[in-house]
Parts: structure tokens; C-alpha cells; sequence
């Protein structure tokens, strides 16, 4: 049932290698303008829950570059299929819905996973020491698979890479600012709390910020984060035959 | 071989095919020829499993293309109607991420590719990059790349569109040594000289319908062998006769312009659906 996925991550692979350094750079740059701003200028005085700003600031930012880069395969398969048309190859060859879904999906991973190597050192050379221990790269680790899956069935729905710009301007800018990347939720009336609870981003932080201090994760960030990494992967799979105009 | 029967595809309340019914046997070069939104990539991105279709039924070499999907992929090439490699890729990791799409073994890709590489003479291209190819190299790799995991079955939508006349010839005789390789092709095209040249049967596709279905000779010999086209009442004419005598003789009666030549595919077309292909 997934035989030919290797293929689909092989190919992501090699582009991504080819505009490796090109990547490295874009990849760095918002995550150091954050980090100058927010972190080493305006953030210098600030302390939450007992640590540095910055020190607050570099696991959101982690997290976040887990849910951008993970849905980041949408633009890519996008243009694979509405410019380049390279998706009719994967439509035509004898591989699963699954397959080819597992294949970007973990081109996705692999991209907000190197994104997310960038930001730490970064961090490193802001002088932060962190614990990046296996809770860390789990609740990275499942964030990328939620927002690679939705990336995937998102990709198959749109008509034009126009409507994948929107998604990403009414669904991921959004979530980047508010679920819990530049400020605990805490600090937010508590409606507002419980709305943003609602969003993946919010769990991935908590989760990746309480590994990153040392502390044990709620096992709830982890289960929901799991299920809905799992639904997203399902959809991503039923929506890959709608592609078929 | 290939088996369609009452094959239709509607776009809303628009039918882009409309009952097409045909056979392919095996080792045939078949061509589909009709004007452009004739229904021709439609017919070919159904049988490949690209769009979906409407109602009908289809068999490549035997296997139902929605019932057994994957089977019936596994039996055919294709060569899209646009360019459809990775430009940031050379030509030998578009060959070999095709070669594992179709589950290859690794070792037995590599000596594949060799082969291939040089059947389209394009060896010494292998580890360039795809933006760095003309169109004509790019779709020779692109047949390449269809033919890699030797399947029964090619098909090639618009092979040679966009390409200048000397290398539209040198894919014609890829093409030709294709099919006596024994590979069944099925070939559209808007290029009348192309179906006559490759093809042993033509169909004529119109407005989501065939409307003949026989071999060249058949089709154009159908309205006579020769033709007269004349310039009257600001429009151009053509007439048909059986003859170059009968032709020329006919000619002579006009003072204007006129051209005497022989009956091809564009005529027969002509005749039978009152437009031109192209």
C-alpha cells in the first residue's frame, strides 16, 4: 500500500538539498530579526516564568518554524502541479494515495526539521542553552506532521496558487503570532485562552517550551497533537483523488 | 492493446467526450487526430488515471483502468502534452525517481538509464540540469523517462508541438523504432503530416466524438487522390478528383490562383466535419 512513497520523499529530497543554501538563509532571517527585536532589544529586562525572554522566545520560535516549514511543502506542491505539472507523473505512476502522501508529508517534516536546526543555533550563538531532549523533538516532531498533513490535503483542494496564499494569510500568520510563539496565553482573558487552546500551534509551544525548560510536558499536548496529526494524514489521503479534475 | 467503450467526460454541463468507442492492438501505432478542445488529452489523461471520467469503460491490455488502477498503470508510458520534468534536477534523477515511482530495483535502473541514454542520444546530456536542455532534448528525455520501466503500452500527447520541423522528424523516428521494439503507441496530434507519416490507423476526433476511424490510405482515398485548391469569391475552395489529369484538367479552366496536390488527412477531415484540423 505505501510502496513508491521513497520516491515522492527522494525527489523533495534532492530539490531541497539543490536550494539548500539558499533555504539555510531565508530560513534564518525572520527567526534573527525576531531574536534582535524581540528577544536581545525589547525582551533584555523581560523575564516569564523565571527565564530570559529570549530564552522564552526560542522555543516558540522553534515551534513555529515547525507548523511554517512542515505547511511550506503546500507552496511547493503547488507549483509542482499547477506550473510545472510534475504531479500528473505521481498521478500516473503506479503508487497509492497513501504513498504519496506519506512521501511529502515527510518531505515536510525533513524541511521544518532542519528550519527548526537553524533556530537553534541561532539561539546558541545568542548565547541560549536550552534541553532539546526527546519531549522537545516529539512535540516538534508531531507539529510538523499536523501542519505537512493539512499542508498535503490543502494542496490537493486549492484551484490556484492564488487561494494557497490566503491560507496562508488567514490561517498561519495568524496562528504563528497568537498561539503562544511570542507570549504566554496566559497573559490573554481567559475566552480568549480557550479559543486559542483550540489551535495546534498553542499545544506544540506549550509542549516544546516546558521540554526546552526541563520540565515534563502535559501528556495531553502530545496526545491531541497525535490525533490530530492522524485526522490531518487521513483527509490529506482522501483528498489526493479530488486532485483528479 | 488498448479497449475503450463509451467513454464520456463531462465538465459541468460541458461534454469533453462523448461516447468514444475504439481498439488498439498490441504492437500498433495508433493516432488521434483533431483540432484543438477536440477531446484528444482529455481521452489520454483518462486512460492514465490523471482525470477522472464521466461514465464508460476502459482496458489497458486487459486491466480496467478504475477497477484496477494500479495494474493498469503499470502498462503504460506517458509523455505529457507539456514539459513536465523537474528543471532543478538532471536528466539522469528525473529518469531515476521515474524508474522508482515504478518500484525498479535500483540495479536495474542505473543500466536502464544507460540504455535509454543512448537510444535518444542523449548520453552525454545525463547529468545536466533539465533547464539546461532545449525543447527537443527535453522531450526526448521525456520519452526516455516514459519508456523506462518498459511498458506495453506508450502513450504521447502532442509529442512533438513546439518543435521546429528537423527535430520533429528526429522524434519520428524514435517514435518508429518504438514501435518496432513492439510497444503499442497511442499517438495524438494536430499535425496532419505526423498521423500520415507515423500511424497505421487514424482516428478523427471532433467535438468529443470519433467520426472515422481507418487507416491513412483509407481515410484520404475516401474523397478522391488529388485535390485542386482555388481562390473564388474571396474564399478558398477545394475540389477532389481521382486523378492528376482529371485535376490539372480542371485547373486549366481558372485564371486565378490555384495549387494542384495530393489528397492528405487535413482533407479527409475537411470533408467529413466541414473544419480544419489545425
Amino acid at each position: 500500500m505505501m510502496r513508491g512513497w521513497t520516491a515522492v520523499y527522494y525527489r523533495e529530497i534532492l530539490i531541497l538539498r539543490r536550494r539548500l543554501s539558499r533555504l539555510v538563509s531565508a530560513w534564518s532571517v525572520s527567526p534573527l530579526l525576531y531574536l534582535i527585536a524581540f528577544g536581545y532589544a525589547m525582551g533584555r529586562d523581560i523575564t516569564i516564568e523565571g527565564h530570559s525572554y529570549i530564552e522564552f522566545l526560542i522555543p516558540g520560535l522553534a515551534a513555529m518554524a515547525s507548523m511554517t516549514q512542515a505547511f511550506a511543502i503546500s507552496s511547493e506542491i503547488n507549483i509542482a502541479r499547477f506550473y510545472w505539472h510534475i504531479f500528473e507523473e505521481f498521478q500516473a505512476a503506479p503508487i497509492s494515495n497513501a504513498a504519496y502522501v506519506l512521501g511529502e508529508v515527510l518531505a515536510g517534516i525533513t524541511r521544518a526539521l532542519l528550519a527548526g536546526g537553524v533556530i537553534l543555533i541561532l539561539g546558541a550563538l545568542f548565547g541560549v542553552r536550552l534541553s532539546y531532549n526527546g519531549f522537545f523533538w516529539l512535540a516538534y516532531l508531531l507539529n510538523s506532521l499536523v501542519f505537512a498533513s493539512l499542508a498535503v490535503g490543502l494542496a490537493m483542494l486549492v484551484k490556484s496558487h492564488a487561494d494557497q496564499s490566503l491560507l496562508n494569510s488567514f490561517i498561519i500568520t495568524p496562528m504563528a503570532f497568537l498561539g503562544g510563539t511570542f507570549f504566554p496565553i496566559e497573559h490573554l482573558p481567559g475566552w480568549a485562552q480557550k479559543v486559542l487552546l483550540l489551535l495546534p500551534l498553542t499545544h506544540a509551544a506549550k509542549a516544546v517550551r516546558a521540554a526546552a525548560f526541563g520540565a515534563v510536558p502535559q501528556a495531553s499536548h502530545f496526545l491531541l497533537l497525535g490525533a490530530l496529526g492522524g485526522l490531518a494524514f487521513g483527509f490529506a489521503i482522501l483528498t489526493v483523488n479530488r486532485a483528479r479534475d | 492493446m488498448i479497449r475503450i467503450e463509451n467513454l464520456q467526460k463531462n465538465y459541468g454541463k460541458v461534454a469533453a467526450l462523448r461516447g468514444i468507442d475504439l481498439s488498439v492492438a498490441g504492437g500498433e501505432l495508433f493516432a488521434y487526430l483533431g483540432p484543438n478542445g477536440a477531446g484528444k488529452t482529455t481521452t489520454i489523461r483518462i486512460l492514465t488515471g490523471v482525470t477522472r471520467l464521466s461514465a464508460g469503460k476502459a482496458w489497458l491490455n486487459h486491466h480496467d483502468i478504475e477497477k484496477e488502477t494500479l495494474a493498469a498503470k503499470r502498462q503504460y508510458g506517458l509523455v505529457p502534452q507539456h514539459i513536465n520534468l523537474d528543471s532543478e534536477l538532471t536528466v539522469y534523477e528525473n529518469l531515476h525517481i521515474h524508474g522508482r515511482l515504478h518500484h525498479m530495483p535500483r540495479s536495474v535502473i542505473a543500466p536502464r538509464i544507460d540504455t535509454l541514454l543512448g537510444y535518444i542520444e542523449l548520453d552525454p546530456k545525463r547529468d545536466t540540469l533539465i533547464k539546461k536542455l532545449s525543447g527537443g532534448m527535453k522531450r526526448r528525455v521525456m520519452i526516455a523517462r516514459a519508456l523506462l520501466h518498459a511498458p506495453g503500452i506508450l502513450f504521447l500527447d502532442e509529442p512533438t508541438v513546439g518543435l521546429d520541423a528537423t527535430i520533429r522528424r528526429r522524434i519520428w523516428a524514435l517514435i518508429k523504432k518504438i514501435q518496432q521494439d513492439g510497444v503499442t503507441i497511442f499517438l495524438t496530434t494536430h499535425y496532419i503530416e505526423e498521423a500520415e507519416f507515423l500511424a497505421q490507423r487514424v482516428a478523427f476526433i471532433d467535438e468529443g466524438k470519433i467520426v472515422a476511424l481507418d487507416t491513412p490510405r483509407n481515410l484520404m482515398t475516401g474523397i478522391g487522390t488529388w485535390a485542386m485548391d482555388h481562390f473564388e469569391s474571396d474564399q478558398m475552395h477545394t475540389r477532389y478528383f481521382s486523378s492528376q489529369a482529371e485535376a490539372r484538367q480542371y485547373a486549366a479552366g481558372h485564371q486565378n490562383g490555384f495549387a494542384v496536390r495530393r489528397v492528405n488527412l487535413e482533407d479527409a477531415f475537411l470533408k467529413m466535419t466541414g473544419k480544419k484540423v489545425q
